[in-house]
């Protein structure tokens, strides 16, 4: 019964989402659905915040390798959990918003969390640059095609790019190297996304039908599928 | 006095009324110069202009197409002074009478509409609606429509291409997944990245480093989510046999509690549930760039010897592969989502494109049923291909010859895959 169950549902709430594509009076129920599962989300987060209290007090009671990290995790956790639950600081009552400007949630989400995941954000620019010198090293005929693509395209995108090629007479100005990075963006690279995402709708469809028919099951943690 | 005199008398007397009746003229016209303001506010000049402008006209109101009887649509020509240029009109307002009662307005619209879509009706309510043009200081009203009411359609007409390529390639992936069952062989190509999942295990055994395997940080509401799973199912019954560590911090609490009875099944699968542990599976954050800073925090401090980042990824794509890349892990990545795909390319050894992301968990089982789904997939493919050819080879010969046919074909190829 423990896996039935679940499996009933989905085949259930499947079949039913797929009808409300064709039949208007159940038309609203995708919305509805997605509103159930974000309360049940909502619940969950016991499940995941007593989990992260859990193993990082475990990981310090027991002083295993790296444990002043969990410091800065619970100690990061409970107060901030403290400042949006007790509204420590909010210039209103307690009924007031928990983000109001002066409070200590919001002094420690503004000036600590927001940097935090701004310098991480950040690093994004140097990881694409070395992954850039890795992509385009022009090992094989792939890749120097890779390679000569992304010189036009970056090239283009640079006023250098339009000075180079100005000179030449209005009946070659697709081989300008503006226009060249345009059409290279509009013709090869977007077919090719095309049939990328052609292929994706397909994917989640056949996905999709062995969820709902239960030939896949290996998610409900059935041992069997 | 002569005649003659009285016309001498007149002529001496000219210039000074010449001057006079030119003075008068010009402080008159000085006057009238300063006084035109007050005189074109004061004077209702342009009130009796904006009085006058003409209000919508054909106001009528229809059932909005395939709803549930909670719409009504409204249209209208709007009025004759909504030029652009001119902009005497400022807007238009909507008004509403439901049964006979008093009128609400509904909609503020800006110069240039010419429709009001009114949601959230009842099919058991009558409606009236009227829509009053406005100027600076004047409004004009429209006649008001007659009584109607929402009605409900039950099936949407407007849908029927899709239902029908649904119907196809959902009756194909059914009717394949029925032939695998009665043992027919079914041809599937190699993917790599999926080939090397044995040899990506094995090489995390050799090293004695755990396997970090990441799904995304999407809920359990997202197919590529799923899909994850579905993979780490195969992959936890390879990690029990080779007896390895698997390392998974996720970033909703959902995830982790179906990816550790996920893992649970495979040890089970295995013959190993009793090298299974909760802590396996550990929930980090849901923020996005504070899961990242984890993630990377265990694999520069851990070092995996392998990394699978399978699932939905957005700008922290790259982050997590060029980190995992930097402590030598092999990465096996797949995602949905094409912007991200070249970073995967970029920084993994084996990327699963689009697609092979949801066929993975089908082909590392091996099972035939599943295989049968995959192969379903290969009509909707053929008629994708196919609508594109038509569409393609329609479009060239309209424009070359200007047959109308084609035309029409192309419009048909068109809204074969879209929807009202």
């Amino acid at each position: 019964m423990r896996r039935e169950i679940p499996l009933a549902i989905t085949i259930f709430v499947g079949f039913l989402l797929i009808f409300s594509v064709f039949f208007p009076p159940v038309e609203d129920l995708g919305e509805n659905f997605s509103l159930f599962f974000d309360i049940i989300a909502v619940f969950a987060f016991f499940l995941g915040g007593g989990n992260l209290v859990r193993i990082h007090g475990k990981k310090l009671l027991k002083r295993k390798p790296d444990w002043a990290f969990s410091i800065v995790t619970l100690v990061g956790f409970f107060l901030m959990l403290a400042a949006g639950l007790f509204k420590i600081g909010n210039p209103g009552d307690i009924s007031s918003n928990v983000t109001a400007e002066g409070s200590l949630f919001a002094i420690m989400y503004d000036n600590i969390f927001k940097p935090l995941g701004a310098t991480m954000y950040a690093l994004l620019a140097f990881f694409v640059a070395s992954a850039s010198y890795r992509a385009f090293r022009a090992k094989n005929r792939e890749a120097t095609i890779l390679l000569s693509a992304a010189f036009v395209i970056l090239l283009g995108s640079t006023p250098l790019g339009a000075l180079l090629t100005s000179w030449m007479p209005d009946s070659l100005s697709i081989l300008e190297i503006p226009n060249l990075a345009v059409w290279i963006l509009s013709s090869p690279n977007l077919a090719g996304q095309r049939a990328i995402i052609i292929g994706i709708g397909l994917g989640v469809v056949s996905m999709s039908l062995r969820l709902i028919l239960g030939v896949e099951r290996s998610y409900l943690g059935d041992e069997g599928a | 006095m002569t005649k003659h005199q009285r016309k001498d008398r007149h002529s001496r007397v000219g210039p000074a009324t010449l001057l006079i009746t030119v003075s008068v003229f010009f402080t008159a016209s000085l006057s009238l110069a300063q006084s035109e303001p007050t005189v074109s506010d004061s004077v209702p000049v342009d009130s009796q202009a904006v009085a006058s402008i003409a209000p919508v006209t054909s106001l009528i109101v229809e059932d909005f197409k395939y709803d549930d009887g909670e719409k009504l649509l409204l249209s209208w020509i709007p009025s004759i002074d909504d030029v652009p240029e001119v902009g005497r009109i400022t807007g238009y307002e909507v008004y509403r009478i439901t049964d006979g009662g008093e009128p609400e307005k509904i909609g503020d619209l800006v110069a240039g509409k010419n429709s009001y879509e009114d949601d959230g009706l009842s099919r058991e309510s009558q409606y009236q609606y009227y829509v009053v043009a406005l100027s600076d200081g004047g409004s004009a009203m429209s006649v008001m429509t007659a009584p109607s009411s929402p009605e409900r359609e039950w099936i949407n007409f407007g849908r029927t291409n899709l239902f029908l390529v649904a119907l196809i390639i959902g009756g194909a992936i059914i009717f394949f997944i029925g032939s695998a069952r009665r043992g027919k062989k079914l041809f599937v190509r190699k993917i790599a990245g999926l080939e090397a999942v044995d040899e990506a295990i094995g090489r995390a055994t050799e090293m004695g480093r755990p396997i970090l395997f990441i799904p995304g940080i999407r809920d359990m509401d997202d197919v590529q989510t799923l899909a994850a799973l579905t993979i780490l199912g195969r992959v936890a019954e390879q990690v029990a046999n080779y007896d390895v560590q698997i390392r998974m911090p996720v970033s909703r609490s959902l995830v982790m509690t179906a990816a550790r009875e996920t893992i649970k099944a495979g040890f089970q699968t295995a013959g190993r549930p009793d090298a299974y542990n909760d802590d396996m599976v550990n929930y980090v954050t849901d923020e996005q760039f504070g899961y990242v800073a984890a993630v990377d925090g265990v694999m520069v401090r851990e070092k995996p010897a392998t990394v699978f980042l399978l699932g939905a990824f957005f700008a922290e794509s790259l982050i997590l592969a060029e980190t995992g890349n930097s402590v030598g892990a092999i990465q096996i990545a797949g995602t949905a989502r094409p912007a991200q795909l070249p970073f995967f390319v970029a920084a993994c050894d084996f990327t699963l494109i689009g697609e092979e992301l949801f066929a993975a968990s089908a082909y590392l089982s091996g099972e035939p049923k599943a295989l049968g789904s995959l192969k379903g997939q290969d009509v909707g493919k053929g008629i994708a291909m196919a609508a594109i050819l038509i569409g393609v080879a329609s479009a060239t010969l309209a424009e070359l010859t200007g047959w109308g046919a084609m035309t029409s074909l192309l419009e048909i190829m068109k809204g074969l895959f879209s929807s009202q």
